[in-house]
């Protein structure tokens, strides 16, 4: 019996493959087949997207949120596509040879790619025989190794004479020690220079950034660990900070027009509702499509995108299942939220930001609320109106600014104005403003 | 409590929102009516006739928290109480109120009970005699303004129960009482 071939392919929440560390994503098709008819239990694939990958090609259902995969490591050959009268008018197909795990041993198949979308089906093929030769997935074995024979100590790699491979003198003892710390950190040093020289140097650097950005956080976590006994709340913060900075690079494998090409809004729309959510926990459920612009463009790299595009990928939420939606105000600001998300929430907050003593006396700012509810002041402000326009605030302008109160309009009596209930926020307001004046 | 003058004012006089108008209905129309109630009491107490909106009217501002109604908030609350009957513009500008804490038809019962309690039911009076005549000290037909008392008096001639004539010397007018 044939093992379960192809493997399934895990999927984020929004219906985005969830990628091995260093996979790029560098094709994407619509409306895709795939089809094999040596193996009798190949599942019955038909139009989905087909993803190619440094290291896999990854196809996704339309209809129901599954996926599998194929790792191009297991891929022998690709078949060149016959060109004929008859190939003109039928889809185009792409066939490549598989070597499948049957048993214990493994047999070869050929399975066919049929793409009935418009999309560019040679680039496709090209980018397919290009990642397919480039053997990323070789890359990674050997950069393991590396790091794992270099961690446990010079008696283990390679000859392991007095010579190393580049023919340098090997150092050993504390001067090695140093020696291979200094040679570090110029070599560190060497790949910034190198990644800012110019724009294309860093795109191909940034790969190697990311896993540097990655690399210091996690030695600052470590440290922080460590010393956590001994280091001041002031160091643990800004250590704190640049973890955050350093967490913020880091999107590898970005949606591109080049990768994605018809499909690079839905595509991007998808990766967007995963990256969000991150940011999303930090700010409290809700955030300005602005700042998200920017964190999305920083994480990205250079693969930036317009805010078009983003407000486009914000819209196409709708018709996708993800847990995240936009909204906006009636003042025109547009913000992020999670579906979880309810204003209830925010108004049970505010009522008890407003029924503070001061507050009840002097009112709230939109900054003081900002800074109360961790938001940015715009956002504050959003909450703020919304509030009232609910009927818990009302609002105060002076010269001195324009501030919100909770709103004491129901309790008063008009019947008889100087009827103060017991226990009401009216009979608290009046104790809050006259212990104030007497002091 | 704070006061204005002998006028006992009500705590939410200091509640810094009471001074902005508010944009959100269901709260403005509570804001207009605790208003309309404010201005009708202070008037009614202090026996004042006539709000004129660019003069300073004490019910407008409070000195204690530095707020102050604006020129469209007591536009606003002025005209709530011309569309309820309790108050009449006097120019087409809306610069000047006339606040009716008794209606006329109530100023005209007024009138009456004042005529029947001094046995003066077929007697003559001046205008002038009413508003500041021996009999009228003490009631609220004393000081009374001009126009609204013309207006009640002007009612009652209508019903039948009084005449108003010209007087012959004086630039007064005399009042026929035939209740």
């Amino acid at each position: 019996m044939a093992d379960r071939f192809p493997p399934a392919a895990e999927l984020t929440t929004s219906g985005r493959p969830v990628l091995i560390p260093n996979e790029i994503e560098c094709s994407i098709l619509s409306s895709v087949d795939l089809e094999c008819d040596e193996i009798p239990s190949f599942p019955l694939l038909k139009s989905g997207i087909i993803i190619l990958t440094t290291h896999r090609i990854v196809w996704i259902s339309d209809s129901t949120n599954s996926a599998v995969a194929v790792p191009l490591a297991a891929v022998n050959h690709i078949l060149s596509s016959k060109k004929g009268i008859k190939s003109m008018f039928a889809s185009p197909r792409v066939r490549f040879q598989v070597s499948v795990p049957y048993g214990g041993s493994s047999r070869s198949a050929v399975i066919t790619i049929v793409i009935r979308g418009k999309g560019d089906h040679e680039v496709f093929v090209s980018k397919f025989w290009e990642n397919w030769r480039a053997r990323a997935w070789e890359n990674d074995d050997n950069s393991k190794d590396s790091s794992s024979s270099s961690a446990s100590g010079p008696s283990s790699t390679g000859s392991g004479g007095l010579y190393s491979s580049e023919g340098t003198v090997r150092m050993v003892g504390v001067a090695g020690i140093l020696r291979k710390e200094q040679e570090m950190w110029e070599n560190t040093d060497k790949s910034l220079q190198e990644a800012f020289q110019d724009l294309n140097a860093l795109m191909s650097k940034a790969k190697e950034m990311v896993m540097l950005a990655e690399k210091m956080r996690q030695k600052l976590l470590a440290s922080t660990n460590s010393h956590s006994g001994s280091t001041n709340d002031d160091e643990v913060a800004s250590k704190e900070e640049i973890q955050d900075w350093l967490l913020s690079v880091g999107i590898i494998s970005p949606v591109t027009k080049e990768s994605a090409g018809a499909l690079y809004h839905q595509q991007l729309s998808r990766q967007l509702a995963d990256f969000v959510r991150t940011p999303l926990d930090i700010a409290g459920g809700m955030i300005s499509l602005i700042d998200i612009y920017c964190l999305f463009n920083r994480a990205r790299g250079t693969e930036l995108i317009s805010p078009d595009d983003l407000l486009q990928a914000c819209l196409l939420w709708e018709k996708i299942d993800v847990p995240v939606m936009i909204r906006k105000f009636d003042s025109g600001v547009m913000v992020i939220q999670s579906k979880s998300y309810s204003d209830d929430e925010v108004f049970a907050r505010i009522r008890t930001l407003v029924t503070k003593p001061d507050a009840l006396q002097f009112g709230v700012s939109a900054s003081d609320a900002a800074r109360t509810l961790g938001i940015a002041p715009a956002m504050a402000k959003e909450h703020l109106l919304t509030a009232e326009s609910k009927g818990l605030l009302c609002r105060d302008v002076s010269p001195e600014g324009f501030r919100f109160y909770i709103n004491l309009f129901p309790e008063i009596n008009s019947e008889d104005l100087y009827l103060v209930k017991d226990y009401t926020v009216y009979a608290s307001w009046i104790k809050a403003t006259i212990g104030n004046r007497r002091k | 409590m704070q006061k204005l003058g002998d006028f006992k004012l009500p705590h939410f006089f200091n509640y810094p929102p009471y001074f902005t108008l508010q944009p959100v209905r269901d709260t403005r129309e509570k804001q207009i009516q605790l208003w309309k109630e404010l201005i009708l009491d202070y008037c009614r107490t202090q026996k004042i006739f006539v709000i004129g909106l660019e003069e300073d009217f004490p019910l407008f501002s409070n000195s204690v928290i530095e707020r102050s109604l604006s020129h469209e908030a007591r536009q606003a609350f002025l005209s709530a109480l011309v569309s309820d009957g309790r108050a009449e513009w006097l120019d087409k500008g809306h610069r000047k109120c006339l606040i009716l804490w008794h209606r006329i038809q109530d100023w005209a019962d007024i009138i009456l009970h004042f005529v029947k309690n001094n046995g003066l039911e077929d007697s003559v009076m001046t205008v002038e005699e009413i508003r500041s005549g021996v009999e009228s000290r003490g009631t609220e037909l004393q000081g009374i303004d001009r126009t609204i008392l013309m207006r009640a008096l002007k009612l009652l001639e209508q019903k039948g129960k009084l005449a108003i004539f010209k007087g012959s010397s004086t630039d007064d007018e005399g009042i026929k009482f035939s209740v």
